[in-house]
């Protein structure tokens, strides 16, 4: 399974959605997951690709890692990834 | 209804060993933040902490007290004995069946808790030591205090998360003001900074790396401290026929729960509550001059704080001061109404405003007078103390001088 395809399918767990239905361009808000749906998500997709994504609740504009859709957020993690492989 | 006084204050914090302490570090706008020191430290992503250091239990208990006192009784039991002390207060007879404890905590003997997990689990022992049951239970703080000073009427523990020392303290007021006691001893103690307290808040992302800043454009999260604050709430005419000092009196209290959301802070949840604690206290808006504010330096709650403040208090909200004091002691979760209890009562007989300190850029959400960096003297007649608790769970006391 592809890190794309991963990060849906956590995503998609979280909107309690099919993985069809959760699009490259949809927004956390789109599909509905809010701020506490978000840290859990990220707590996800730190403990399924072993990396540690730098994400502060209270200033999320200010994080390395952009959240605004599903694309920023796979992009933001294949960087993560790429960065933290020993 | 009876009047209710607090005639004794103690506290332990990051600021100071007790009141004259933390009110001087409180006048001067010092910051009791600094690195964390303990165990397992260096696997945290947050390290910084307003930790009482350079503390010895040893000059406070014996070695069988200690045997049995997690810190978070340890830090109640020290102030504790100096509220006590300033009251003139001792219990016997009457007087002692008919005065108790309410003390608010959160975690607890959270550190007990972490050192017996991880002997049992990471060390792999089979043997705990047998008071690891007394030293942990939430209660063990105020009963020890019930014990220490025989205090032998109604004593219990309250826990309502960062609102646990205020509800803890309303209680006690409603109480002493029923008739249903003479004095109650009350406040709350929290000791968290221990490598499992500290890793589970570091879950929720909302820890600052570096500072807290309430209010300031720029605040990026709370930041963790530990402590007490105790006070001897009694009956104003007890009071008066002892011939006892009087340093404010509690005059209004109100909770309300938000129903609502497990920890966004909901506006109109925090406005109930201060409008509620007005209207027990008799008190007409424009009497505040100064509200202690629940002030984390969390982006969600510095701004709801600010927008029920200003519901709450109308014009009045524009001409107040409001200050939080975590950016100076840090985050004392379910001791931190006692502590900030503290700014109120300063505020009240001293005519000094705590400010708060690590204040940056003005943020449009967070637009009162937040009395920014340095102290301010200022006269003030009553006074509100706000703690709104993860939970939704919120307690507003009002104050008023003598």
């Amino acid at each position: 399974m592809s890190v794309k395809d991963r990060v849906i399918a956590i995503i998609a767990e979280q909107a309690v959605l099919e993985p069809s239905d959760v699009t490259m361009d949809s927004t956390l808000e789109d599909l509905g997951i809010d701020s506490l749906g978000l840290v859990e998500s990220i707590f996800a997709i730190e403990e399924a690709f072993d990396i540690s994504v730098p994400f502060n609740a209270n200033e999320p504009e200010q994080s390395d890692f952009d959240i605004s859709s599903v694309a920023t957020i796979v992009a933001g993690i294949e960087k993560l990834i790429a960065e933290q492989a020993k | 209804m009876k009047r209710v006084v607090i005639t004794g204050a103690g506290t332990v914090n990051a600021l100071g060993r007790d009141v004259p302490a933390t009110l001087e570090a409180m006048r001067e706008g010092r910051c009791g933040i600094s690195e964390l020191e303990f165990r397992d430290v260096e696997r945290l992503s947050i390290r910084i902490g307003g930790q009482v250091k350079g503390y010895e239990p040893e000059a406070a208990f014996n070695r069988q007290q200690l045997a049995l006192y997690d810190r978070f009784t340890q830090f109640a039991l020290i102030a504790a004995r100096e509220a006590i002390a300033q009251s003139g207060l001792s219990f016997h007879g009457d007087l002692a069946d008919c005065s108790g404890v309410v003390l608010g905590t959160s975690g607890g003997g959270l550190t007990t808790q972490d050192e017996n997990y991880r002997s049992v689990y990471e060390e792999g022992k089979n043997r705990v030591h047998p008071f690891v049951v007394p030293k942990l239970m939430n209660n063990a703080a105020a009963s020890h205090v019930s014990m220490e000073m025989n205090l032998r009427g109604p004593t219990f523990t309250v826990a309502t998360a960062c609102a646990s020392s205020n509800h803890a303290m309303g209680l006690a007021f409603q109480m002493v003001r029923s008739g249903s006691c003479s004095v109650m001893i009350t406040g709350g103690s929290e000791s968290m900074l221990c490598f499992g307290g500290v890793k589970a808040w570091e879950g929720l992302r909302v820890m600052s790396k570096d500072a807290c800043r309430p209010f300031s454009a720029n605040r990026n999260g709370m930041v963790q401290g530990e402590g007490a604050g105790v006070y001897v709430f009694e009956e104003y005419e007890h009071a008066r026929a002892r011939g006892a000092e009087i340093l404010a009196e509690v005059v209004g209290f109100a909770m309300t729960s938000d129903a609502s959301d497990i920890v966004m802070p909901s506006k109109q949840g925090a406005a109930r509550a201060i409008t509620g604690a007005l209207r027990d206290g008799k008190l007409a808006r424009e009497e505040v001059g100064y509200i202690n504010a629940h002030g984390t330096g969390t982006a969600a709650n510095d701004k709801t704080e600010c927008a029920a403040v200003a519901d709450a208090m109308g014009p009045q909200a524009d001409r107040l001061m409001i200050s939080s004091t975590k950016a100076m002691h840090g985050h004392c979760i379910g001791g931190t109404g006692a502590v900030e209890l503290l700014a109120c009562i300063m505020a009240l007989r001293e005519g000094v405003i705590a400010p708060t300190i690590g204040y940056e850029e003005p943020d449009p959400e967070c637009a009162l007078d937040v009395v920014p960096n340095e102290a301010r003297e200022a006269d003030v007649s009553a006074v509100l103390s706000n703690a709104f608790a993860f939970g939704g769970l919120n307690a507003v006391l009002a104050l008023r001088k003598v």
